[in-house]
């Protein structure tokens, strides 16, 4: 059982005209076992609570706190952060060219894990996930994300999350640019380590599609760089109907 | 190519690329000012007067070869004048300083199936050195020599490949890191000759390779790997000379680079002559270098000269790359330490080289020092 816990997160960029405050104050509790829904306009600063909770050198910490399970997250380098059982399904994953999917994984999961897996077993695990998430085996030798489609990557994302099966799990936008069926193989990842109880999900997302499939148990709408209303998935469909003004209005 | 004498300079045909000079006589060269276009990327000042002759205390290197199988090696054989001239002022300068030569020879229709190891230690102090590798008619060697001590170096090789000969030479500059390196590997093909030159380059303050092909009839097949890893403040300079005058032959290069630190310096040239007369030529040459971290500046220059167009193909391509904060960033989030990654990303850049570099003697060797180089180890 773990919690993350978000308490008054403020977080600036640093832009060519100077500092910029993004976020403004972000408070959130997402425990294992739970799913919350993210949603809110263009710009409104959910990638950068996603990168600052990941630990992204571009985003500074002007306030607030993060901990895991009374852990301080601040304080931990990007790589502790991933060991101590936090994940980041990225909008856009980066390609790493010459660094093939396969060795990447084993890399991943040996730092994750402590210890090297058994090379049988875990060749076994990578082709059941890939064959779950309807990846070609091929993808195994090509370079990480390189000439990736944009749904491709995605995959590879939720990929790495059922591997990795981390404690708590934030998921980017990753149903954007997903094709139905893509969207209904990828929702079945996620609910795969839902169904575990064991990893808590925060789930960036724009469209209510997703939440069909990914049930949220909460529902956090987020403008201007803060949480401004919470409810249970009936939030969603509202949104969905009558967009964000009702909540954003000033 | 015929071979000139001592004292006879031979002005070959001038081309934009091609060397002006061919001589044995370090008198024909012009004192060096660094804006020389085959100087220019080098720093003249760390080259501790190899170029200019005002040079310290002399200490031979040590050499040793072992496994020789049907090889034979003599360490000290006369010195004699009538090789072709050298193109280089600090290859010249080697010439005159030594007082004789070394030189393995494959004999006629041997293969050697041993690998030849050739030792060349640095002592402390200024060295200079000439290896002649002979590979008779028919014959076949793989030969590796490693470099390594620390000394301030200047050795030649000269690379004789005889009608329907196979060579595969290997030559490893593994030095402190304090050392200097200038060099010129000259490789001579007959016909239907074939000869893989692999340079792998991890240590040493400067190291300056000039490896080059001339081929003597046609048919003849050259192929030039190369890997090197500069570290901070490192300076790794290879330049390659393919001269296409004979019909019928074959050139590849393929030269793969690493930086790592602030200063870390390499350049890579690769000037590709097809002359009017070399019908049939089929050649390509690529370079391709990765900052892993750091300022480290990576020159690539590769220049395809064609006279003539009855060719089978020629063809370029030279790419720098950079490892960055995104990429770091994102292998850091899946619980890889930065150190990590650019071990896996630099195992991942080289993985294929090695692989074409086929040597089972060295393969594990070079990729074990190319990670310690990357952990800061000499
Ligand atoms: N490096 C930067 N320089 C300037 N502005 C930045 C920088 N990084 C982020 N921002 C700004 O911060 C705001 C929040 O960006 P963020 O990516 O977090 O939005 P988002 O809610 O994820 O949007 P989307 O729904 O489009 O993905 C945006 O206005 C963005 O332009
Ligand atoms: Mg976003």
């Amino acid at each position: 059982m773990s919690v993350l816990e978000i308490k008054g997160l403020e977080v600036q960029v640093t832009t060519d005209d100077g500092p910029k405050d993004i976020l403004r104050g972000v408070d959130l509790v997402v425990r294992s076992g739970e799913t919350h829904a993210l949603m809110g306009p263009n710009g409104s600063g959910k990638s950068t609570l996603a990168y600052a909770i990941a630990g992204h050198p571009k985003y500074h910490i002007t306030g607030g706190s993060v901990t895991l399970d009374g852990q301080d997250v601040l304080a931990m380098s990007v790589d502790e952060r991933a060991r101590a059982g936090l994940f980041l399904a990225m909008q856009y994953p980066v390609e790493v060219p010459g660094v093939s999917v396969s060795n990447f994984l084993r890399t991943s999961i040996t730092a994750i894990r402590g210890e090297a897996p058994n090379l049988r077993t875990w060749i076994k695990e990578l082709k059941e996930s890939m064959n779950a998430l309807q990846i070609d085996q091929q993808f195994a030798e090509r370079s990480v994300n390189e000439g990736f489609s944009g749904g491709e990557r995605k995959r590879t994302e939720i990929l790495q999350m059922e591997l990795i099966k981390p404690s708590i799990a934030i998921l980017d936008e990753t149903d954007s640019g997903l094709d139905v069926d893509a969207l209904r193989v990828v929702s079945e990842g996620i609910n795969r380590v839902r169904a575990t109880g064991e990893t808590g999900v925060l789930l960036i997302t724009h469209f209510t599609r997703i939440l069909n499939y990914v049930k949220p148990d909460f529902v956090h709408v987020f403008f201007d760089g803060r949480i401004v209303r919470q409810g249970g998935p009936e939030l969603a469909d509202d949104i969905e109907a009558n967009g964000y003004a009702q909540y954003t209005a000033v | 190519m015929t071979a000139v004498t001592e004292h006879e300079v031979s002005l070959v045909p001038a081309t934009d690329h091609s060397p002006q000079i061919r001589s044995l006589d370090l008198a024909d060269f012009p004192a060096l000012v660094g804006r020389e276009e085959e100087w220019r990327f080098t720093p003249l000042a760390r080259l501790r007067g190899l170029h200019t002759g005002e040079i310290g205390a002399q200490s031979p290197v040590v050499v040793t070869a072992t496994s020789l199988g049907g090889a034979t090696f003599a360490l000290n054989g006369p010195k004699d004048v009538t090789r072709a001239g050298f193109t280089d002022r600090v290859a010249t300068f080697a010439w005159t300083q030594i007082a004789d030569v070394a030189t393995l020879t494959i004999p006629k229709n041997t293969q050697v199936a041993e690998t030849v190891h050739i030792s060349i230690a640095g002592t402390n102090g200024v060295a200079f050195h000439q290896l002649d590798v002979n590979v008779e008619q028919f014959g076949e060697a793989t030969v590796i020599i490693n470099h390594s001590g620390s000394a301030t170096f200047a050795g030649n090789i000269d690379i004789n490949v005889a009608d329907g000969g196979k060579l595969t030479i290997v030559s490893i500059q593994d030095w402190e890191i304090d050392a200097v390196h200038a060099g010129h590997h000259r490789v001579r093909l007959g016909r239907d000759a074939t000869c893989k030159h692999i340079a792998v380059t991890l240590g040493g303050d400067v190291v300056r390779l000039l490896p080059s092909v001339d081929y003597e009839a046609p048919g003849g097949s050259a192929e030039f790997i190369g890997l090197y890893f500069a570290g901070a403040g490192q300076h790794a300079e290879h330049r390659l000379f393919v001269d296409h005058s004979q019909a019928h032959c074959r050139s590849n290069v393929v030269y793969k680079g690493a930086l790592n630190g602030d200063g870390a310096h390499t350049v890579w040239i690769g000037d590709v002559l097809i002359r009017s007369n070399a019908i049939g030529t089929e050649t390509y040459e690529i370079n391709r270098n990765l900052v892993l971290s750091g300022g480290g500046r990576a020159d690539s220059v590769p220049n395809l000269e064609i006279e003539t167009g009855e060719i089978v193909g020629a063809g370029h391509a030279s790419t720098t790359g950079r490892f960055d904060d995104e990429q770091l960033f994102y292998l850091e989030s899946r619980g890889i330490s930065a150190d990590e990654a650019r071990m896996l990303v630099l195992r991942g850049f080289f993985e294929d080289l090695l692989n074409q570099i086929n040597v089972p003697e060295i393969n594990d060797g070079v990729r074990t020092r190319i990670e310690e180089r990357l952990a800061g180890i000499r």
